[in-house]
């Protein structure tokens, strides 16, 4: 008998695996940045099944939403060739697999309850009636963790000074007053006259 | 019954689906990219499942703060890139060199 969170916590975790295969796997980056947003919608319902709520829609709003669409903004601003881009994909298979294959199988080893007893823990603690995943977390940041949530914060200011000085070109047709260029100028530069009986 | 070793072996086949993705793909950078926001998110499964087993909000707090980070560097690391492509006219990375890496 399989009960509803198991059937879940598999079918999720199926379409995780194979959405991040997807992506490695897929010619046409846009193709592996949508299923690189199916892996995180994948892995939030996973962190849903852990009772993670803040962090499950956290991930779906700053993933999904902010940084897969810079990213699929990037993809498609980029004028990229595909036909190269798979050279030594075939070459390096071999490689890319056993490298793959060994850490799965040292981490199933090692994390698994026969060497791990963690491993077991069947189930989340239960919680008492009334707990809200993000009151507890919005309790503990904002004052345990205060001065780290201030520090992100800096941190996301500084990623976008840096982000706007890397690919800022200046403006093309600026409208700024320039002081120097005015004072300079004089009647000659500014204004001449036509005689109107010539020009006809 | 869903063990805490479930949560951690998905985990490590997604961080080694993303390793395996950083040795195949030479070409792309945008796809290194991504490989390096899925290795991210294997860590912050395991972070999220040994938090909530047992019980505990360090976790939590730290996927947020990795959550963050991740998005700085990501918009810088595209921002990088848009500016690679603007001079070189590639994100081939076998192509940039010019470090003699």
């Amino acid at each position: 008998m399989i009960n509803l969170p198991v059937l879940v916590f598999y079918s999720f975790a199926s379409l995780l695996v194979l959405s991040s295969a997807m992506v490695i796997i897929s010619r046409n980056p846009v193709r592996g940045a949508l299923f690189l947003v199916l892996a995180f919608f994948a892995s939030s319902v996973l962190w849903m099944l852990l009772e993670a709520e803040f962090l499950a829609l956290a991930l779906i709003f700053v993933y999904v939403g902010a940084v897969m669409t810079l990213f699929l903004f990037v993809v498609m601003m980029l004028d990229l060739d595909l036909v190269p881009s798979r050279e030594g994909f075939v070459r390096y298979l071999p490689f890319g697999i056993l490298v793959m294959v060994l850490f799965v199988a040292v981490m199933i080893v090692v994390v698994t309850p026969e060497h791990f007893k963690l491993g077991s823990l069947g189930a989340v603690p239960a919680h008492p009636e009334g707990y809200s995943n993000v009151k507890e977390i919005g309790e503990i940041l904002y004052t345990q963790y205060f001065y780290p949530f201030e520090l992100a914060s800096i941190l996301l200011l500084t990623a976008i000074i840096a982000a706007i000085t890397l690919t800022f070109r200046g403006r093309q047709h600026s409208r700024s007053q320039r002081i120097d260029k005015q004072l300079a100028a004089n009647k000659a530069d500014r204004m001449y006259l036509v005689d109107p009986k010539e020009s006809q | 019954m869903i063990t805490l070793s479930h949560y951690l072996i998905v985990g490590a086949i997604v961080f080694s689906l993303s390793l395996a993705g950083i040795i195949l793909n030479r070409k792309n950078l945008i796809v290194l990219f991504m490989c390096v926001e899925l290795m991210l998110l294997a860590v912050n499964i395991n972070f999220v499942a040994f938090s909530q087993y047992l019980g505990g909000t360090m976790g939590q707090i730290f996927v947020f703060f990795i959550l963050t980070v991740a998005a700085a560097e990501s918009a810088i690391g595209l921002a990088i890139l848009v500016v690679l492509y603007r001079k070189r006219g590639t994100i081939n990375v076998a192509e940039l060199d010019t470090l003699k890496g």
